[in-house]
Formats: structure tokens, C-alpha cells, sequence
């Protein structure tokens, strides 16, 4: 990368930020009630001075309710992408079976993981059951759609040398299929990663789990406006850290053809 | 002893719209003897490409039957290995990892050690050593295709399978990995199956050379024995007596156009 570009970039970056919090305090100036930027960094300073703190079950520190989303994330996204990788290399394996199921894909994929959320409530019962739930659902279609995708795609060559070695299906899936399809499935995994995170928030601030959606709704319910901007603040935040671990595992397995 | 036969095998392709099916070569028979290097050589789309693949079985032959050692063959193994005219190498493995996958599946009961010193060895004939490491998009055509060669080589296969090998590289690299084959393939004793279309090629390589007609309805139209003893050297070839002979007889068939003749064979010994 150009030095002096990435220089000219970050003065850029910083322009728009400074246009962003002048464009701010100049509503702030206009809706009275809106808090301004100042009044957020120091709602930020006061959570994040003691991030862990424990007051009760309903009132814990941000990192703490971070930590909670994270968790919610991470457990509902990896099973969710197990399975549809999984099911991916099925599919991309078996264009019979892809045509047929595709349109069933589309129609899935295309309905908010929300949507589901109070058909999963009234089926399990439970409000952090049905967060996983949901994090799992929006998980799974992009990465379905792409593993089988990238599985289908992959050159017929390195099929045919894969047959004419007699590879096991074990070393064929791992040493053949999923290096050869990696690139299109890790894309797949970051925009699953992607949803997932956005669907985290209105399920935990729906089903009062705690968890950043969660604060954000209570916090709306104090009517502390200055606090839900903060977590949105935050929430962004988490999100970009995500993707760049993402951008790092893309990077790792990417291939020169 | 034969070691590979074809047996009329025909090959046809489905064409939408038409009620008959596309011919792409009809009743080709052949027979390739244990320790031969025997080339098919033909024009660009007269299906010589297709027929290798039905030996190596990953392509199916519409009618006939192919059998090595006298067993017929169904699906692809590690007796028949090929290489690619696109060296079919995996871009996410190096060079020692793509040979290492072979070898491997060549010989599962191995251990580490073992498999590593196997593959160590086949890189150093290839001439690749200190390029175990690079990804083969690193790589040039010739050296990609050395190592297409070493991951056929080490297997040990009956037979060599050889689908326009050097077509990819430039000519002076090409001429040099033609001789460095000749060489493996004397030193290991195989048997080589190829297709080409470059005349040349075959008459430097090949012990017999299969000329085959242009599709549609292609067949084996005539055979060749190249007499020109061993070791032939690039240059050294065009000297002998009989390379104009074998060359003028290839260039007239293959710039021929009106009806095939049935086939003959002629034997054009030194």
C-alpha cells in the first residue's frame, strides 16, 4: 500500500469524523432534548471507567453485557456455520439436490431472522433459547448459499485428480474441497457474521435477555438517550473488531489461481 | 506383453435439438505394450483428448471397452495417472504439498518420515529442489508442469497418461522437459501414453505414433513406427535419415482434408 495514500486516507478520516460531531452538536442545538457528543463521552467515560461491575441481575457493567452478546454470537454463529457448511458441501456436491433445495434457500433467506422470533418463543419456551435461535437462523444462509456455491465451482481438475488418486472422502473434503471452496466460504462466514451481529441486538432487546440490545432497549425505557447512543456507539464498534478477524481469516486462506 | 488395450470404443455426445447424437470418434482400438511411449497426434477437437480421459476413466466411453492388463477399466486409479495439459495443480498447496497428496494416497500405510523422504526424492528429479515451498502460482509454466510430472512419477503408475503436456509452456523450456521425460521414462521403466498435436513432439518422444483423424466420426487412421534409435537429441534428431520421412508422412496426413483412407500401417526402421 501506498504510504502517502494511506496518510491522505486517515487525514480524510478524521475530516469526516470532525464534519460528523459539528453536524451533531449542530442538531443537538435545534432538539433541545438529543444529548450532544460531550454528554455521551461522558457516559462513556462513566461505563467504561468499571466495565464489569455486578449490581444486581439486571444492572451489570457494558463489558460484562458485551461479553454476554458475544457469547449469544459466537455460540448460535458457530453452529449455525457448521451446519450449513456441512450442508453446503452436500449440496454443492450433488447439483440435483442443489437445484431442488435452492428456491426453499431463497425464500429462507430472505425472511428476517426476526421474524422468527415469536414462533421460536412460543415453540421452546425460553428467551435465551430463542436468542441462540435466532443468531443460529440468521447465521446459516449465506453461508449455505455460498459454501455450495464455492463447492460447485470448484475446478473440475482437481476433482478428477482427486478421483484418479482414490482419495478417502475424509482427505477429499479436507485436503480438496474446503481449501478449494475457502475463500467463497469465508465470505459466506463474514456476512452470516455480519447478520448475526445484527440480529443479536433486537433479539436480546425483544426477549430481555441480557446483552447490549437489551441494555439499549432498557435504556430507552429510563429514557437515558444519552446511554442508547452510547451503545449504539458500542455496538458498531464490536462489530468492526468482528470483521476484522474475518478480513485476517480471508486473507489466510485466499489462493492465486 | 500389452498393457493397455482399446477396444472399438466410440464416444458420443448429446446435442440438444438434433436427433442424432454428436460422433465425436467411432470405434477407436488401440494397444500399448508394457514399457512403449506411444503418442496420439491429431488436430485440435478430434476428440484425442477425450479419449485419454476414458483411459484414465474420468470420462465415460459412449460404446467399447478399455482394459489394462487385461482387467477393464471402470473409473480412474492410481495405476493410470495424468498429466494435465494445465498441470491441474492446487493453487492452495505447494509444490512439496501437491506431490505429498499423492503420495499419501498412494501409500496410506506410510508414516511421516517416510512419505516426506518419498516426495524429497521425486522433487530432486524434477530439478525442483529449493522450490518446495512456492505456491505454483510462484511458478512458470515449465516448472509448474515438472511438477505435475513428479506427482505422476511418484505414484508409480502402470502407465503414464500425458495430455498435451508442454502445450502450455515455451518452446525453449519445452524442449528441455521433453528430454528430462525421456529420461525418467527410461530410468523407471514406464509406460507412456500421450496426446499432442505437435509433430515435433512426437516424433522427439514416441516409440509409435497414432495418427488420428478430425472429428466428427474421428478414428486412428494410421500408425507409425518411429525408428530413430535412442538416445535422440533435440538436434541431433533432424540429422537422422529417416525425420523427414516420418515428419513429411504426419504433415500430409494431417493437412489432408477429403475422405480418410482405411488405416495401414508402415514401419520405418533406421
Amino acid at each position: 500500500m501506498n504510504n502517502s495514500s494511506t496518510k491522505g486516507s486517515l487525514i480524510l478520516s478524521l475530516v469526516f469524523l470532525l464534519v460528523f460531531l459539528g453536524f451533531w452538536q449542530l442538531v443537538t442545538t435545534r432538539i433541545k432534548s438529543l444529548p450532544g457528543p460531550w454528554p455521551v463521552a461522558e457516559t462513556a467515560y462513566y461505563f467504561l471507567s468499571d466495565p464489569f461491575y455486578d449490581k444486581g441481575p439486571n444492572d451489570q457493567g457494558i463489558g460484562t453485557l458485551a461479553l454476554y452478546s458475544l457469547g449469544r454470537l459466537s455460540l448460535g454463529f458457530i453452529s449455525g456455520s457448521l451446519v450449513a457448511v456441512i450442508l453446503g458441501v452436500i449440496l454443492g456436491l450433488n447439483q440435483v439436490l442443489f437445484k431442488a433445495v435452492n428456491p426453499y434457500i431463497q425464500v429462507l433467506r430472505a425472511i428476517s431472522p426476526i421474524a422468527w422470533m415469536p414462533l421460536l418463543l412460543y415453540s421452546v419456551q425460553n428467551s435465551n433459547i430463542t436468542a441462540l435461535l435466532v443468531v443460529f437462523m440468521a447465521s446459516v444462509w449465506p453461508t449455505l448459499a455460498n459454501t455450495a456455491f464455492g463447492v460447485s465451482s470448484i475446478k473440475k481438475d482437481y476433482i478428477s485428480v482427486s478421483n484418479i488418486l482414490q482419495m478417502n472422502p475424509i482427505s477429499r473434503v479436507f485436503k480438496v474441497i474446503l481449501p478449494g471452496a475457502g475463500p467463497t466460504i469465508v465470505a459466506g462466514l463474514r456476512i452470516s457474521m455480519g447478520s448475526a451481529w445484527v440480529a443479536v441486538v433486537p433479539a436480546e432487546a425483544l426477549l430481555g435477555t441480557l446483552g447490549l440490545g437489551y441494555f439499549v432497549w432498557n435504556e430507552w425505557n429510563n429514557l437515558s438517550l444519552t446511554s442508547v447512543i452510547f451503545a449504539i456507539l458500542i455496538i458498531g464498534m464490536v462489530g468492526v473488531c468482528i470483521d476484522f478477524l474475518f478480513n485476517k481469516l480471508a486473507k489466510g486462506l485466499a489462493y492465486v489461481d | 506383453m500389452e498393457l493397455l488395450k482399446v477396444d472399438r470404443v466410440s464416444k458420443y455426445f448429446q446435442t440438444t435439438g438434433k436427433k442424432q447424437d454428436y460422433c465425436v470418434f467411432k470405434d477407436v482400438s488401440l494397444a500399448v505394450i508394457e514399457k512403449e511411449f506411444v503418442a496420439v497426434l491429431g488436430h485440435s477437437g478430434c476428440g484425442k483428448s477425450t479419449l485419454l480421459n476414458i483411459i484414465a476413466g474420468i470420462d465415460n466411453a459412449t460404446r467399447g471397452y478399455v482394459f489394462l492388463d487385461a482387467k477393464e477399466i471402470v473409473g480412474p486409479g492410481l495405476e493410470r495417472m495424468v498429466v494435465f495439459q494445465n498441470f491441474a495443480l492446487m493453487p492452495w498447496l505447494t509444490v512439496f504439498g501437491n506431490i505429498r497428496i499423492a503420495v499419501k494416497a498412494a501409500y496410506p500405510a506410510w508414516n511421516r518420515h517416510q512419505i516426506n523422504e518419498w516426495v524429497q526424492k521425486y522433487v530432486d528429479m524434477v530439478g525442483l529442489t529449493g522450490a518446495e515451498g512456492k505456491h505454483p502460482s510462484e511458478l512458470s509454466g515449465g516448472m509448474k508442469q515438472r511438477v505435475g510430472l513428479a506427482r505422476a512419477f511418484c505414484v508409480q503408475p502402470r502407465i503414464l497418461l500425458l495430455d498435451e503436456p508442454f502445450a502450455q509452456i515455451d518452446a525453449l523450456t519445452r524442449g528441455v522437459i521433453q528430454e528430462e521425460l525421456v529420461r525418467m521414462w527410461f530410468k523407471t521403466g514406464i509406460t507412456i501414453f500421450m496426446v499432442t498435436h505437435d509433430v515435433d513432439e512426437a516424433i522427439l518422444l514416441s516409440d509409435r505414433i497414432l495418427l488420428m483423424s478430425p472429428g466428427p466420426d474421428a478414428k486412428i487412421m494410421d500408425e507409425i513406427h518411429v525408428g530413430i534409435p535412442r538416445p535422440r537429441g533435440r538436434a541431433t534428431i533432424i540429422e537422422h535419415p529417416s525425420y523427414y520421412a516420418v515428419r513429411n508422412r504426419i504433415i500430409k496426413f494431417l493437412s489432408q482434408r477429403e475422405e480418410p483412407k482405411p488405416a495401414r500401417t508402415m514401419n520405418l526402421v533406421a
